[in-house]
């Protein structure tokens, strides 16, 4: 049994910067490579390509990361975790195994897990939303997907089946980490402490840049070096289920204790309650320590048992957005902003344009925080004008962004730069579902 | 009075419809002050007509960092809002501006 595995974090989202992966994969010495590619809208709107061709619906960069990083891989012996099989898994097996084939590497053995697509059984059940009053019931046709939060126990079946890429659809981010700590060190499923832990050092690694260096640069507060070429973060963990983060040395980013308090928190509530499929861990007594440049040691990730429930993102059809934008500068720009914004806000209505919400916004000015905060700041030299609105058809929406885009010949002077924009929307909301619902399975697929 | 950007660090994260805020000293000796005058009560006040329901908070004194909690904080979550910055990811440039009496060694 190995006492200490190193395993190496490819990309935080799914467009995420290609090379820093094939840097950890030639010069990291790690034994597993992780790519988390999936948001939380991504699976319902993957499921709606896979509805138009049954050979679709996984991560549109699978086939570019893959054969940037498997040879490096195949020759290294370094396996690959990765949920960019979105809402086809299998097909992205398939895909990769192409792929294998092509580069020469067919003895490479390669691992759908599928199972978390629980749209039939969800269809059945009257399971209340979490986020509004409703159940998945009510949103008949207009229910697109439902992807259980799958745990590390598949991922890890696959990688102790004797497989290199293990490819999976939704799956809890950390989880794609705690499944070669499972494969490689044997913890139980009820040893609450060490998954626990394991699912800290997930957590922490799942984001990529984002523990190295990358979204923390404030400059002259936290100075950060060489942020395009960032390093992304290696985990150190040990059988017992130490941890140290560390990058390749000479990449750019920095990893510190401050990097590393700052992603622990990142997207938790409860830090004692971080409820996971395999584990309830507990954050709240983990400490952070720089035990050498780059290197941050993190311990005091608990857990206890798990919940009877798997959280399951629901996609579904939710409108559209109808949007106009344009810009103004130099002495007066703010009030002639202003006074487009309320010509536009006068022709909506003139013109009947039906909206169940809308966003009056100017850019550079209030857009962000809204009127209160913003009240302070003097006037900036340009601002953007942007109109947003919430309609139940596209013709709607679209009338909104023209009407924007008219202020060129009927506005305020000087308006340059008109965008507009009109799109449906995709949105997303959660449901738990009994465990015992949903039944993940493996599947080989050879080169 | 001193902004909180001189003392502390943050980041924002977003789950459906609720943001979440850390605030983390720079050094360990201003963890009390944080805990003392950086209350529910003042971002909920800061972030009044952009959060539309309860501020929690969360105290983790091993790392000398709170974590804020906010419901009804994304016009309806990432996927379906409005706005500019539908994930709320500036949001913790705001908390960094509130104001703390680095002076006081009580509340």
């Amino acid at each position: 049994m190995m006492r200490t595995i190193r395993i190496g974090s490819g990309a935080g989202y799914s467009g995420d910067r290609i090379e820093p992966a094939l840097e950890l994969a030639e010069q990291g010495d790690i034994q597993y490579l992780v790519f988390e590619c999936l948001g939380e809208r991504t699976v319902a709107l993957a499921q709606q390509a896979r509805m138009k061709n049954p050979d679709h619906g996984y991560d549109p960069l699978l086939e570019e990361r893959i054969r940037v990083v498997l040879p490096a891989c195949a020759a290294r012996g370094i396996k690959i975790v990765t949920n960019m099989g979105a809402a086809n898994p299998l097909a992205a097996a398939r895909k990769t195994a192409e792929i294998a084939r092509s580069l020469g590497l067919s003895q490479l053995r390669i691992a759908a897990v599928i199972g978390d697509d629980v749209l039939e059984v969800c269809r059945e059940q009257e399971l209340p939303i979490l986020e509004f009053e409703g159940s998945i019931r009510q949103l008949g046709n207009r229910l697109l997907s439902a992807n259980a939060y799958l745990g590390a126990e598949p991922i890890a079946a696959a990688l102790g089946g004797g497989a290199d890429i293990v490819i999976t659809g939704r799956a809890s981010d950390p989880a794609l980490f705690l499944a070669p700590m499972i494969d490689a060190f044997g913890w139980a499923m009820d040893d609450w402490n060490r998954l626990g832990q394991g699912t800290l050092a997930g957590h922490l690694l799942e984001c990529a840049g984002q523990i190295t260096g990358g979204y923390f640069a404030d400059p002259g507060y936290k100075d950060v070096p060489d942020l395009a070429r960032l390093g992304f973060p290696i985990g150190e963990v040990g059988c017992d289920g130490s941890l140290v983060i560390t990058k390749v040395a000479g990449s750019g980013g920095a990893v510190t204790a401050r990097t590393c308090k700052k992603q622990l928190l990142y997207e938790v509530h409860d830090p004692r309650r971080y409820i996971q499929p395999d584990v309830v861990a507990d954050f709240s007594q983990v400490s952070v320590e720089e035990i050498a440049p780059d290197r941050v040691r993190v311990s005091g990730g608990r857990g206890s048992a798990r919940t009877g429930m798997l959280k399951v993102s629901v996609g579904y059809l939710d409108g559209y957005i109808g949007e106009g934008q344009i810009s103004y500068a130099g002495p007066g720009a703010t009030a002639r902003g202003r006074l487009a914004l309320e010509i536009v806000r006068e022709r909506l209505q003139l013109t009947g344009v039906a909206a169940s919400e809308w966003r009056f916004d100017l850019i550079g000015v209030n857009s962000l925080h809204g009127a209160d905060l913003s009240a302070r700041v003097n006037e900036p030299y340009e601002v953007r004008v942007r109109v947003a609105g919430r309609t139940e058809n596209l013709r709607e929406a679209i009338r909104i962004g023209n009407e924007v885009e008219t202020l060129y010949t009927n506005g305020p002077a000087g308006g340059g730069g008109a965008f507009k924009s009109a799109r449906d929307v995709v949105a997303v909301a959660a449901v738990l579902l009994p465990r015992e619902l949903a039944a993940p399975s493996i599947r080989f697929v050879e080169p | 009075m001193t902004k909180l950007r001189e003392i502390a660090h943050s980041r924002t994260g977003d789950k459906g419809n609720i943001s979440n805020i850390s605030l983390i000293a720079y050094d360990e000796k201003h963890y009390p002050l944080l805990c003392a005058q950086i209350t529910c009560e003042r971002v909920k006040a800061h972030f009044e007509g952009l959060v539309e329901g309860e501020v929690v908070r969360y105290e983790l004194p091993m790392i000398a960092a709170l974590n804020f909690v906010m419901t009804g904080a994304l016009g309806g979550g990432v996927t379906r809002s409005l706005a500019l910055d539908a994930h709320g990811k500036s949001l913790s440039s705001a908390l960094l501006d509130l104001e703390i009496d680095i002076a006081s060694n009580g509340p």
